[in-house]
């Protein structure tokens, strides 16, 4: 099988990768570079533990070929805060209990950071609806959604 | 069914026209596939069902990625234009509002960044989400294929569970939906074993409005999922409300009609049985909903 040579940018920094055709963005994260935040749960795009963002938008990188990424921006849980140390998702999850055995977790922050930039102030309905492509096995969601909602009121106020 | 994580070997290809990609999948029939968010392929690719030795990217074709309204024509969606972008789309909400609906449905947000109309529709599965809506609205493929560009109407494209009328060096390049009737009113029910995310056990779709050419003075177009080997249209349904005049009994009958007509079977998400009685629940719903908002 043929390796296809790409660029991408994976938290702001670019990277040149060798990859066969038949590797996910999940494994070339994960087995290319050890980014091993993002987590495999099903290989099926259904239950988003492999949950980044491609060019600012949530996607299951088990669903995306590593191939097609050539010349994206890729940003994983390693990368969310940025240049602070936490990002408010972040902040407001480990407050408000949304963490038990923490598979869930990086893909759960990928997809609520992304309501919020795209929807600052979400109602419960907009929240559940944003996460429900992300399976918790432990927590039952309600703590995980009061830690969007707090993260949202966090934005806001800092304007 | 082979679960682990890694998908079979295979060669991928990303052609910059489509005489290209027509031309290389005709030299490759069988085994060359034209790919595009990858949400069905590579989940059948990962469990064994299908085994392409080409994945044939046709996401960067002229056009691919356009979503373009006119207010003359209709509504032109590229084969790429993911999910997300069409429920996003003020021209869709406004026109098209049914379509946006059925895309809502399906799965989750991470996945419909991905998830392309296009390719729900040419995966064929009786089950997908938007092929409804586009049935109803009588939506028309464009096709690249050996021999140049033709168009295919969806009423006629589904031939069997995950077949349709494309034969190899055909792509799909965009989905067309003419102008909305006048005054139409559409909804999508969808049945799941949880409310929001997962394939539906059954999916009606609804379309109704005014049209003096039916003796009722109403339209109603109805498109089943997951109850038929193809996404399904109860034509005997449709005309019982064409031709006789719009009651709480002639909707109920409708319903009857379409639970009549199709031929659910049972799997791991429902019964036939059941399946059969919600068509006629969920479609005397959804009926009784259009025409509540065709009424005011």
């Amino acid at each position: 099988m043929a390796l296809h040579e790409i660029h991408v940018t994976i938290n702001d920094e670019p990277e040149q990768v060798s990859v066969p055709a038949n590797m996910t963005l999940m494994r070339m994260l994960r087995e290319k570079l050890a980014l091993t935040g993002t987590k495999n749960g099903c290989s099926a795009g259904e239950c988003g533990a492999c949950t980044v963002l491609l060019n600012g938008e949530p996607v299951n990188s088990c669903m995306v070929l590593a191939v097609e990424c050539d010349g994206a921006r890729i940003v994983t849980i390693e990368g969310l805060a940025g240049q602070k140390r936490l990002a408010p998702i972040q902040e407001t999850i480990l407050r408000q209990g949304g963490v038990q055995c923490g598979f869930c977790t990086p893909g759960i922050l990928i997809s609520a950071h992304a309501l919020l930039q795209r929807n600052p102030d979400p109602g419960e309905d907009e929240i559940r609806e944003a996460l429900v492509g992300n399976l918790c096995r432990c927590t039952g969601y309600v703590r995980i959604i009061e830690s969007v909602k707090e993260a949202a009121r966090m934005q806001s106020a800092a304007g | 069914m082979n679960t682990h994580p890694t998908l079979p070997e295979f060669d991928y290809l990303r052609p910059r026209t489509p005489a290209e990609a027509s031309e290389f999948l005709s030299r490759h029939p069988g085994e060359a596939r034209p790919f595009l968010g990858g949400t069905d392929v590579l989940v059948r690719m990962r469990d064994g069902f299908l085994t392409p030795r080409f994945l044939v990217d046709v996401k960067g074709l002229d056009g691919a990625n356009d979503l373009r309204f006119d207010p003359k024509a209709g509504l032109t969606l590229g084969a790429a234009v993911s999910m997300n972008r069409v429920i996003a789309s003020a021209e869709v909400r406004t026109h098209y509002p049914l379509l946006a609906e059925a895309c809502r449905s399906v799965a989750s947000y991470p996945l419909r960044t991905r998830a392309t109309v296009v390719g729900n529709i040419c995966n064929a599965s009786p089950a997908g989400d938007s092929i409804g809506a586009c049935l109803v609205l009588d939506g028309v493929l464009h096709v690249h294929g050996l021999h140049g560009l033709r168009q295919e109407e969806l009423g006629s494209f589904f031939l069997g569970p995950g077949k349709t009328r494309l034969e190899a060096g055909d792509v799909v390049t965009a989905l067309h939906l003419p102008l909305p009737p006048r005054g139409c009113a559409g909804v999508y029910l969808k049945l799941g074993r949880n409310q929001l995310s997962d394939l539906s056990i059954v999916g009606v779709t609804a379309l109704g409005h005014p049209d003096s050419s039916c003796p009722s003075g109403y339209r109603f177009r109805l498109a089943l999922a997951s109850v038929a080997p193809v996404p399904f249209v109860p034509v005997a349904a449709e005309r019982h409300l064409a031709s006789h005049p719009i009651t709480p009994e002639s909707l109920r009958e409708a319903a009857q009609l379409a639970a009549d007509a199709c031929s659910p079977i049972d799997d791991v998400r429902g019964s036939a049985r059941y399946r059969r009685l919600m068509v006629r629940n969920l479609s005397a719903t959804a009926l009784a909903q259009v025409w509540g908002r065709l009424t005011g």
